[in-house]
């Protein structure tokens, strides 16, 4: 492998034609490329990846939830420090990284987010200096691997590396994969969902939270063994980031949620790993609006109506919390990007829109329909987000839906990023 | 139970039998008595407590295969489980809740011994079962076609002293002919998760034994519409 950043012949002409099936592909109006352009390119060269990241300085962003929008906060504030690659579209696998990384050039610095099944590989191939670990819980219910199996992925993956962790210290079972690395920086990200980490991944007791199951960032340990939670370096205080030294730094992001005030604290804890000045960062974290349409907020017939998505029970709550109180469409899909299976609709407790109209649409319309009658939230349904917005007076919509309902609404609304 | 009391619906260690929407079943067991005006008392318990012996209806979860060996062996050291059954208590046990009540189960590679509350027996199967499940049930129960998700590796085979609960009409369930098993008042069931968000007669069945008497029936719109959507995408 060279490092001077001359590649070899192959990775060369690898790299060229990916470029050029991308744009191709682009211009057959496929798809945006960005994966694509990395197949043919892995296929060329199965080394590419490796090619593509040597001389550049790497960062990784994995986890459940949040990764897409922390990947462009991280890359943001280590604009700061020179140019950033970055696969800023969500194509999180080796095919999209080798194609963000062909299509970039020469850069100094890469930030990429990476599918929490190919951390390992991914971390292979592109020696990261730092990897940021966000929280992991149940996702994608029909083929995921279970939460306990991809937190022992992670620990393995990171055992005996070089590589820097940045990690949320309120997941247990995100610090139990990061402490197997030499040096860790905790950051006190949050975690609301917590039924997926009651067990201890070390000894299999329970895990006590003294301030409850409603707490986010509070201490929590397990009753047998020394997992517990450590004390972090970063945190988040109202709109404020805290940084190591205790200096507050006020974060005006266009996000919403506290969920995007703690991603705001891992990107700038990676890029501060990286030798930026936090307080040089923190601007370039408000210039992040949307991603991919998620928190967009598109104005229709008089309409304000902001996306929110939420792709598992993780996302859910966080949404219900980032969610106004106004009138609220719930859209679900089960199709193969969502998981065939609706059964986590019964892991989310949907009673925090009891008191807001609330109006269903979707291909599952039907289990949310039982769901929120179980759970004793009122609902109209609706056939169609077009019928969504004729249903509700002129003002703000809030509209949540899981990954493909999330598509077809942004398709419906041309596809707002 | 008598009339004025409660309905004690009894979680079965959801710290290790619970995935995928599990809680489903107790909410909706939950939400179906109070609409009849009963009262009920919700109680989750967790590995390492002990197991209330007075409960009307005991659920039983999906896990992986380290916990579910572990509720096994917990499960039989309590003994709760097994005296409450035998006084006459009502279970519903789902996937691997289901294997735990036979005589044996394979987790990590390992056969494990069961609860043997109920003649039946699982192995591992050539493929995951993943998918739709939909099946005629025993006519004895009186109950209209079972529908459901399932997601599970193994097989089971039920013995000659228990029935299984349906024939299968899509999906594979104990074996690709029949689905689930039924006796006295333990129901097991591959339908995973909330099984009984498509099935309110199932719910009421088991409301049914835990009251020892009739009960009104509900405005069930929407699980009529869920159950018909759902029925009608695997014809």
């Amino acid at each position: 492998m060279t490092r001077d950043g001359s590649m070899p012949l192959r990775a060369r002409v690898a790299t060229s034609v990916s470029k050029t099936a991308a744009a191709l592909s682009r211009a057959a109006g496929r798809g945006d490329g960005s994966v694509i352009g990395g197949w043919i390119g892995l296929k060329i060269d199965p080394h590419l990846l490796t090619h593509l990241a040597a001389g550049r300085h790497v960062a990784l962003v994995s986890g459940t939830n949040g990764k897409t929008t922390t990947t462009r906060l991280t890359a943001a504030a280590m604009g700061v420090l020179g140019e950033v690659a970055t696969n800023s579209l969500g194509a999180n696998m080796p095919t999209g990284h080798t194609s963000a990384l062909a299509k970039a050039g020469r850069t100094p610095y890469a930030v990429l987010e990476v599918d929490e099944h190919y951390l390992d590989q991914v971390i292979t191939a592109t020696e990261p200096r730092v990897v940021a670990l966000l929280n992991l819980s149940r996702d994608q219910l029909d083929r995921a691997k279970e939460v306990a199996m991809m937190a022992s992925l992670w620990r393995d993956a990171l055992r005996d590396r070089a590589t820097h962790v940045v990690a949320n210290a309120d997941d247990p079972m995100v610090v139990w994969a990061a402490r197997a690395a030499t040096r860790v920086t905790w950051v006190a990200s949050g975690q609301r969902w917590h039924d997926d980490s009651w067990v201890c991944p070390e000894c299999g007791s329970h895990i006590d939270r003294p301030d409850g199951a409603g707490q986010v960032d509070g201490a929590w340990h397990c009753t047998r063994c020394d997992l517990r939670r450590p004390i972090p370096q970063w945190s988040v205080d109202g709109d404020a980031v805290i940084d190591p030294t205790g200096a507050r730094h006020p974060v005006a992001l266009q996000l919403p949620g506290r969920v995007n005030r703690a991603n705001a604290a891992t990107a700038l804890a990676v890029a501060a790993e990286f030798g930026a000045r936090v307080a040089d960062a923190v601007p370039r974290l408000a210039a992040v609006t949307s991603i991919a349409g998620r928190y967009a907020t598109v104005r229709r017939d008089g309409r304000t109506i902001r996306l929110l998505l939420a792709k598992n029970p993780a996302g859910w709550l966080e949404a219900f919390d980032m969610a106004e109180p106004a009138p609220t469409l719930l859209s679900i899909n089960a199709r193969d990007p969502d998981g065939l299976d609706t059964s986590w609709l019964y892991d989310v407790d949907f009673s925090p829109l009891r008191g807001r109209r609330v109006l269903i649409t979707g291909d599952r319309a039907m289990d949310l329909a039982v769901r929120l009658e179980v759970n004793d939230v009122p609902f109209e349904h609706v056939t169609s987000f077009s019928r969504a917005v004729a249903a509700v007076p002129p003002g703000r919509l809030e509209v949540i839906a899981n990954y493909t309902a999330f598509q077809d609404i942004r398709a419906e609304l041309d596809r707002v990023n | 139970m008598s009339t004025d009391s409660a309905v004690r619906i009894v979680w079965v260690y959801p710290d290790l039998l619970s995935t995928y929407g599990d809680r489903g079943n107790l909410l909706i067991l939950a939400h179906r008595a109070r609409r009849r005006g009963l009262r009920v008392d919700g109680i989750e318990v967790r590995s390492d407590q002990r197991l209330p012996e007075g409960g009307d209806i005991y659920l039983l979860g999906g896990g992986e295969d380290g916990p579910q060996a572990l509720a096994a062996q917990r499960l039989n050291a309590d003994r709760g489980l097994h005296r409450a059954v035998a006084r006459g208590a009502a279970v519903l046990a789902v996937c691997a809740g289901y294997q735990l009540v036979g005589t044996s189960f394979f987790a990590k590679g390992a056969k494990c011994g069961g609860l043997e509350l109920l003649d039946l027996d699982s192995d591992r199967g050539p493929t995951r079962a993943v998918g739709e499940l939909a099946g005629t049930p025993d006519p004895a129960l009186g109950l209209p076609a079972i529908t459901g998700f399932e997601n599970h590796g193994g097989r089971t085979h039920v013995g000659p002293g228990v029935r299984p609960l349906a024939r299968v009409t899509t999906g594979v369930g104990n074996d690709g002919a029949t689905e689930g098993v039924w006796q006295g008042r333990v129901l097991g069931t591959y339908m995973h998760g909330p099984a009984l968000a498509r099935n309110p007669a199932l719910a009421d069945l088991l409301l049914r034994w835990a009251t020892g008497s009739d009960i009104a029936p509900l405005d069930d719109t929407w699980p009529s519409r869920l159950r018909s959507e759902r029925l009608a995408a695997v014809r």
